[in-house]
């Protein structure tokens, strides 16, 4: 992992070293909050814009450049088609074993953990697409909106 | 008098949530700045989110996770926990508008690099020339 | 044209005060909201899909078109917004 210190966008050294400290443990929050929705307030679009908002918050002490040696623009491009994919996915999978489109009761042909187990796996599967498509895009929006659409150099 | 008075504080959430998307609709309309008006239509959004959420309170009614195996048991009563469906709806409702506000910040940077103003007068002036 | 928009919002503020004078009284349990489809969800949504948190429950399960719909509208956005604001980097 290249030091991020040496890059000069922003300059107050308060604000990086907390910045540095903070980014981490709110990314291991987003993710919490995207896989404990089930047993507490949150899911998808909560742990989404957590995760996202860490990004933004790398991009806004660092500088763009720096955001985006962490997620680089194709990444950030496979994961906003990867989202609704991995949604759509989840329900065509359940049409084509049998069940209705996102009826995801009927995945228990493909491992039986029993269909309500299923329901709520297929939530949870759901949640991790929603997840990664909110993340992304929240990125995409705040790169576009603050470099003007050139993605290189912005607030 | 006494009625009127019984019935707003009977109902004074509503009161609320009208005047806020009345302080929205004017931004929407009577402003001329185009970012006022953006402004204006995310007042009146917050104003539809809360009045969704203030329909489904229960007086006395907990939040809407309940307890597993007390609701395997069949133990769980509907009048003791808030209706979850308008959180459902406010949930998405929300995801949208911060898409909407993305997409019409994004049209007013174009606006603002073809016409050099985001003043609803200065952009006909220059269109009608 | 100031004058006018306040007029029009005052007369919208009115009728909407107007209104309210059927809705339910705040905290209602028996309020029409909550008695037909919403009872349903809370005593069954555990039952039939195991997940304590009713909200995911109905999010993720009773109403996925919503949610995917949803995810979609986010997608568009993001290639709304790419499309209306994309430059080509100068070399």
């Amino acid at each position: 992992m290249r030091d991020i210190s040496e890059h000069t966008a922003g300059e107050d050294l308060i604000i990086k070293t907390s910045v540095r400290l903070m980014v981490p443990f709110i990314q291991v929050f987003g993710l919490y909050v995207i896989v404990h929705g089930h047993y507490s307030p949150g899911g998808g679009f909560q742990g989404g814009v957590i995760l996202g908002a860490s990004f933004i918050l790398l991009a806004l002490a660092f500088g763009m450049k720096t955001s985006q040696e962490y997620m680089t623009i194709h990444v950030n491009a496979v994961f906003n088609n990867l989202g609704p994919a991995i949604f759509i996915g989840v329900g065509v999978l359940c049409a084509l074993f049998g069940g209705l489109f996102l009826d995801y009761s009927a995945l228990d042909k493909l491992i039986p953990l029993g269909p309500v187990e299923w329901r709520s796996f297929g939530i949870f599967l759901i949640e991790v697409g929603v997840g990664v498509a909110v993340m992304s895009i929240m990125v995409l929006l705040y790169w576009n909106l603050s470099s003007g659409g050139a993605m290189d150099e912005g607030l | 008098m006494e009625t009127i008075i019984g019935e707003v504080v009977a109902k004074y959430n509503y009161w609320i949530y009208v005047v806020l998307m009345m302080i929205g609709f004017y931004a929407m309309i009577g402003k001329r700045n185009l970012i006022k008006k953006l402004i204006g239509m995310n007042i009146f959004q917050t104003s539809i989110i809360l009045f969704f959420v203030s329909t489904g309170v229960k007086k006395g009614g907990g939040i809407p996770i309940v307890d597993k195996y007390q609701a395997l048991a069949g133990h769980v009563e509907a009048a003791s926990t808030v209706n979850p469906l308008p959180h459902v709806l406010m949930l998405t409702a929300i995801v949208v508008g911060v898409s909407v506000t993305g997409v019409a910040l994004a049209v007013l940077q174009r606006i603002y690099q073809e016409y050099g103003t985001l003043e609803e007068d200065e952009i006909l002036e220059k269109l009608q020339r | 044209m100031k004058s006018l928009a306040l007029l029009a919002t005052l007369v919208t503020g009115a009728l909407l005060l107007y209104g309210t004078k059927d809705f339910p009284a705040w905290g209602d349990p028996q309020a029409p909201a909550s008695t037909y489809l919403s009872p349903v969800y809370i005593e069954k949504a555990v039952e039939q899909t195991h997940v304590p948190n009713i909200v995911t429950a109905v999010l993720g399960d009773y109403r996925g078109y919503d949610t995917m719909f949803e995810t979609v509208v986010i997608y568009c956005a993001g290639m709304a917004v790419v499309s209306v604001l994309w430059r080509r980097k100068e070399e």
